[in-house]
């Protein structure tokens, strides 16, 4: 499944619309697609069914009406059992983390490798080398609870990132941190995309979505447009943080 | 096994600290009652080898003693022309007293109670006599002589310990349901207390079974510790039965000495008891995940 340009669309939404029961409409007669390769903002108010509709692109819920497809498969078609390879390929940084918190920062980072079945040697390597990177590399034990919230907003997008996955859903997450962590964070989502990775953010901090640049999705009232970005005041972090070093080397588990 | 790293903090449940001793006690029950067991079979089996090889021939008395001893030859002779009988020895009269002495007391012969004889007949190892057929030949041969091969004795008896060992059966079969239940229970309790965890696992790409090994192995580790709990207060226990039967040996009662592999047996109850925590805890999550997306 391709786009006229020969890429390969990784998510596609057609018509989804999503409605509780007794409930208002969250989402409305959602068509996009996002292709191979693709950065994009997801903006808009709260309450405008962005968290929503990356919990259906992330295989969290499933829509009341229209069709999801993910790398090509229609979600709707596909069984249970296939579901768990399909979010193997998709890293989430939740927008409250969701850490497991009786397990460190290496634990929660490591999840994503065990799961896949990747041998433990692989799996210290990789999660060290990358809790590094992020500069948590003197919090390897810690617990959650005992990590700022910037800290713990770095270790759920580490453990996000850390299968390489081919599609990367942030929800908010710069909503915890401070400005030096966030445009760290951009820059860290921005090398996976440079990598490869199809990255999807959800912000409703349009002026950082507006310095980074990128095509942006805007949702309001349970529908989604497309914006055209205007120049970026600031490309490639041009606040003064520091910009991080190459990407540690992160063999694909997908 | 035990070493497996959790990714859910199961051992904070509470129902993580009563399930063991549930078990414990479950495990005990089945101790003694799995014991009960294998000694009635053992006993049972000791006394179908033993009667099933032996007959006894009883003839009436006679009102003369020349008419009895013709009669106890006569029975004699068709006993041991027969092939399948190894021996057959007439019951001395001393020891028919002695097997009445607790129903009539101290029997003196002398008083001329009017005593049948009996022949303690002996099979050939795998001799399998027709005893109808022989009960016949020998009614022709001495009148009044009645053949009792103790089929019906030991058929009741079998009867009776095969109930037995069916209630026990029950029993352990129950035992067995109260710990699967149990499981179950604590299992479903714990899916809901770490179903946000269990969500966040499902998201990263977790399977179903990896999310049930992990309860499965702390329901076979707390199986394990639960029934090595039960089964150590259920050794003592059979321990101390057995030195106090031991202090009756000759009495009325059997040997309930269990043998070495009986304890094996017993050993190897809280393995499956905790092999049956382990595998009901995996179904459980299994058919409860299965209605999660």
């Amino acid at each position: 499944m391709g786009t006229a340009e020969g890429k390969e669309v990784i998510v596609r939404f057609e018509g989804v619309g999503l409605k509780y029961p007794a409930g208002p409409e969250i989402l409305d007669d959602v068509s996009f697609e996002l292709e191979d390769g693709a950065f994009h903002f997801l903006t808009g108010p709260s309450g405008a069914g962005k968290t929503t509709l990356l919990r259906l692109m992330y295989l969290a819920m499933r829509p009341t009406s229209g069709r999801i497809t993910l790398f090509g498969d229609d979600t709707a078609k596909a069984s249970r059992a296939r579901l768990p390879a399909l979010r193997r390929r998709i890293g989430v940084v939740f927008q409250d983390f969701r850490l497991l918190d009786h397990l460190s920062t290496f634990d929660n980072v490591a999840l994503p490798l065990r799961i896949a079945g990747c041998h433990e040697s692989d799996v210290r390597e990789h999660v060290v080398d990358l809790l590094s990177w992020v500069g948590l590399e003197k919090h390897l034990e810690a617990l959650p609870q005992a990590l700022s919230g910037g800290q713990q907003q770095l270790v759920a997008t580490a453990r996000a990132v850390v299968g390489r996955p081919k599609l990367l859903i942030c929800d908010e997450p710069t909503g915890n941190v401070d400005d030096h962590i966030a445009v760290r964070l951009m820059h860290l989502f921005q090398e996976l995309n440079r990598l490869g990775t199809t990255v999807v953010v959800a912000t409703h901090n349009r002026t950082l979505a507006g310095r980074i640049g990128h095509r942006r999705l805007r949702m309001e009232h349970g529908r989604l447009w497309m914006e055209h970005p205007k120049v970026p005041e600031q490309a490639n972090g041009g606040s003064g943080a520091p910009r991080p070093t190459e990407a540690p080397a992160i063999e694909g588990i997908a | 096994m035990f070493g497996h790293r959790s990714d859910l903090a199961l051992d904070r449940d509470p129902l993580d600290r009563f399930l063991p001793w549930l078990i414990a006690f479950m495990v005990y029950l089945a101790v003694l009652a799995l014991a009960g067991v294998l000694v009635i079979n053992d006993t049972a089996g000791r006394w179908e080898r033993g009667l099933g090889s032996t007959l006894t021939v009883q003839i009436a008395p006679a009102d003369s003693t020349e008419a009895a001893g013709a009669r106890l030859r006569s029975a004699l002779g068709v006993l041991r022309a027969t092939p399948e009988v190894a021996h057959a020895e007439p019951i001395p009269e001393s020891r028919i007293a002695a097997l009445l002495e607790p129903w009539l007391g101290e029997v003196d012969a002398a008083l001329d109670l009017p005593l049948p004889q009996l022949i303690d007949v002996q099979l050939k190892p795998g001799g399998d006599v027709d005893a109808d057929d022989l009960a016949k030949r020998l009614a022709a041969a001495v009148p009044g002589a009645v053949l009792d091969d103790h089929r019906v004795w030991l058929d009741r008896l079998l009867r009776l310990i095969h109930t037995v060992e069916v209630l026990a059966g029950l029993i352990l079969a129950l035992i067995g349901l109260v710990i699967a239940g149990a499981v179950v229970y604590a299992t479903r309790s714990g899916l809901a207390v770490h179903l946000d965890a269990i969500e966040v696992l499902h998201l990263i790409g977790a399977q179903d079974s990896y999310v049930a090994r992990q309860f499965a192995d702390r329901a076979l580790a707390l199986g394990l510790r639960g029934g090595v709990i039960g089964l150590l207060p259920g050794v003592a226990t059979l321990v101390g039965i057995d030195q106090l039967a031991a202090r009756l040996q000759g009495g009325p009662l059997p040997d309930l000495t269990l043998a070495p592999a009986h304890w094996v047996i017993l050993a190897v109850l809280p393995i499956a008891v905790a092999v049956i925590a382990m595998l009901t805890a995996r179904v459980t999550v299994m058919r409860n995940l299965a209605s999660m997306l």
